[in-house]
């Protein structure tokens, strides 16, 4: 924080360097921070093990929150105060803008590995011409179903909201006189933190209501079709999604489904693995679907997400956690993530691979949904993205629990958003 | 004070020299024993806080801390094409402001009735006293952030320990989430609140209750008044110092809640405090300048409403304990 403070540490530490120095050979510890939805701690150690036994330095590897709001911060934190606890993060799609500062560029040592990577998430890794985080995962929204109850019930997987509503109605009302009185229709993420954005603008987005701010920087988020499909959400709480859906982030969401107790359910790929494991309840019986339309005129919506490894620039061993990033992010380990744990890609020619689509056939049949995905307006908003964000999820938060109606809050959304914005300067 | 002491010696004039000479001794040496503790005080309290109050006069930001330019009271109040900007113009701090606000008078006030009624309890003699004072502590002693995710647990509204309660009950029809209905999200805060700091207005005014001269109730029980009138004419105003002083310590607490609130429902507006208001602006959104001005102005409103609070309740900090 202060330079003349750290120069002065680091003089004492040259010397002492200097003193103890001994030839190389030495094996470094490399602390790897990973996210645990799912299987993906667990994966995330298999792989950086392998690296460990294959370069003959050691991991460890670091828990963080499972939201995405939280780890944020909790990176934040660690980042401003320069910790060398972490070499390697996984940071979300979102976030390159707010923390390149804190990376380094992995171009020298990624050998052109990342021309292989979809280019989209490659240029939004590239900040200041520096590549400052690998493509490890991508990811969409998308719907997951019960193919048996709609079966049992002769329904089909719905096309648009309004049918989605329907069907959840139907099939929740008809299991419940069954005596399943735990069954809901739609469960999905409805907690005030980031999820919410990228539920909501799947919502926003399908019934044509743009990104909330467009890419010259207008903020575009009050107009009619996004508070139709704010209303329509708020619909749902209380009828086909359980009162608490307020406060469900993914993992609240994917234990009612895969209990039993969903017959639909709003998520990102990696429910699929963990829906189809040997001790899940509906191994078998569930299906994936993109993500309904707005209405006839519509389109299918899934919000982008997805994770990349950096290298904090902080790091006492940056050669060592960049080879270990660029081991992760390979070909090889995408592959072993996609089949065991449906972790989608970023290199196309995967989606091709006949044992990543055994192991997940969606991946091929929701190939577009995942290259055409919705943006947040990470770009435009550059670091006042978090404030647009939690401004959004905050008004969208309103309307679900019903304090007011979608065009009163996106009206005052769009005030505030002005504020932050200085009148759409960014 | 020592020289208050020593000038009433009126002979010795001549000799003021000598007096004069061992007072500055003696306040040399209270410098001197005092020194450490001053150290300690203003690097650990002062250097924060004026960093803090200088922060909020620049645009510093979390991700680069070495840059920043000073830009006056902009991050306070600013004028900027029409429209004003700032923290004073800012609703969600005033909201935080005003949840704060409702937080500390209901909690404290709660704790303050629950805290009398345990404490007059714990002062009458009865066999398995001493363990009964200890149990209730317990509260107290789990660290908020443990009780806090403990409730939240307890209050999830599909595998939440009190729904299932209630419903078994017969009282609720349906789960309640107590944590993310807007009605119910500072209720479900100020009871966990009360539920943890209910021991510690019990003890403090317990040791109030012990120290009362036994003298007065034993004039009350000749003289035969009714106990409620004992209580009203004789205790409360005998340990009034003693509650005023642990209300002031409650309401400090209270007036920077932060863990318990952001554990139990993040960063949710309703029910977001001053110091998670600062917070959110500080890390997540990476302002330290707005967020520093946000904790001044959270350090004022403390230090205007103690200072009101002790004028108005007549609160005589020094002997406060008696």
């Amino acid at each position: 924080m202060q330079p003349g403070l750290r120069a002065a540490f680091a003089g004492a530490a040259l010397a002492l360097g200097a003193a103890v120095y001994q030839p190389p050979a030495k094996a470094a510890e490399i602390s790897i921070a990973c996210g645990a939805l799912g299987v993906e701690f667990q994966l995330c150690k298999e792989g950086a093990e392998a690296w460990a036994a294959e370069s003959g330095h050691t991991v460890r590897l670091v828990n963080t929150p499972n939201s995405t709001t939280e780890r944020l911060a909790l990176y934040q934190q660690l980042l401003a105060a320069g910790a060398e606890d972490i070499d390697v993060f996984q940071i979300d799609v979102i976030w390159p803008g707010m923390l390149a500062n804190h990376f380094i560029d992995l171009r020298p040592y990624s050998n052109g590995a990342e021309a292989e990577h979809f280019s989209a998430i490659v240029e939004n890794n590239t900040v200041d011409d520096k590549l400052i985080a690998m493509p490890w995962f991508t990811d969409a929204g998308i719907l997951y179903y019960r193919k048996d109850l709609l079966e049992a019930h002769g329904k089909t997987v719905p096309e648009t909201w309004q049918e989605l509503t329907e069907t959840a109605a139907a099939v929740q009302a008809a299991e419940r006189a069954k005596g399943n009185d735990k069954l809901w229709g739609f469960v999905w993420q409805g907690k005030a933190y980031e999820g919410l954005t990228c539920d909501a603008l799947e919502w926003i987005d399908s019934f044509g209501g743009g990104a909330i701010v467009d890419a010259k920087g207008k903020i575009t988020i009050n107009n009619d079709k996004a508070a139709a499909a704010l209303d329509m959400a708020a619909g749902w709480v209380g009828t086909i999604s359980p009162p608490g859906v307020l406060n469900y982030a993914e993992e609240e969401a994917r234990g009612v489904f895969q209990s039993g107790n969903a017959v639909f359910m709003r998520n990102w790929p990696y429910a699929w693995a963990p829906a189809n494991s040997a001790d899940s309840p509906v191994r078998d019986k569930v299906g994936v679907a993109a993500l309904p339309k707005g209405g006839p005129d519509g389109k299918n919506s899934g919000t982008l997400g997805g994770w990349q490894l950096a290298v904090s620039k902080y790091s006492a061993n940056p050669e060592a956690a960049a080879s270990l990033a660029m081991y992760l992010t390979s070909a090889a380990e995408q592959k072993r993530r996609a089949i065991t744990g449906s972790y989608n890609p970023t290199i196309a020619s995967l989606y091709q691979d006949e044992e990543v689509l055994y192991a997940n056939p969606f991946f091929g049949s929701l190939y577009d949904t995942f290259t055409s995905a919705v943006a947040r307006p990470s770009k435009i908003a550059g670091a006042k993205y978090n404030r647009v964000s939690n401004e959004f999820w905050n008004a969208t938060h309103a309307v679900l629990s019903g304090k007011m109606d979608g065009a009163t809050s996106l009206a005052q959304l769009e005030k505030k958003l002005k504020r932050i914005s200085r009148n759409e300067r960014w | 004070m020592t020289q208050q002491t020593l000038s009433p010696t009126a002979p010795a004039k001549a000799k003021a020299g000598g007096a004069l000479s061992l007072s500055r001794s003696r306040v040399r040496a209270a410098w001197l024993f005092l020194a450490p503790m001053l150290l300690v005080l203003a690097l650990v309290a002062g250097w924060p806080l004026a960093r803090t109050i200088f922060f909020g006069f620049t645009d510093a930001d979390l991700s680069d801390l070495a840059n920043y330019e000073f830009i006056g009271f902009a991050n306070y109040l600013e004028y900027d094409e029409g429209e004003w900007y700032g923290l004073l113009t800012d609703p969600e701090w005033w909201n935080a402001v005003r949840n704060t606000l409702v937080f500390s008078a209901v909690s404290v006030t709660l704790e303050t009735v629950l805290g009398l009624i345990i404490a007059l309890a714990l002062n009458a003699s009865f066999p398995g006293r001493g363990i009964l004072r200890a149990a209730i502590l317990i509260p107290w002693a789990v660290p908020t952030v443990v009780s806090a995710k403990m409730w939240g647990w307890m209050l999830h509204d599909q595998f939440g320990v009190l729904n299932d309660m209630l419903m078994g009950l017969g009282i609720l029809s349906q789960p309640v989430a107590w944590t993310a209905d807007p009605q119910l999200a500072m209720s479900a805060v100020i009871m966990v609140d009360v539920w943890k700091t209910t021991p510690f207005m019990a003890l403090l005014i317990l040791a109030g209750l012990q120290m009362l001269p036994s003298d007065c109730y034993e004039a009350a029980r000749v003289d035969g008044v009714h106990p409620v009138k004992v209580f009203f004419k004789v205790t409360l105003p005998l340990i009034r110092p003693a509650i005023m002083v642990a209300v002031i310590f409650r309401l400090l607490d209270a007036l920077r809640i932060f863990d318990l609130i952001y554990v139990l429902t993040s960063n949710s507006a309703d029910t977001m405090s001053m110091s998670v208001y600062a917070r959110q602006q500080l890390v997540d959104f990476q302002s330290v300048g707005y967020g520093s001005a946000a904790s001044t102005l959270l350090f004022m409103v403390i230090a205007v409403l103690t200072v009101v609070y002790i004028v108005a309740g007549r609160v005589n900090l020094g002997e406060g304990g008696r």
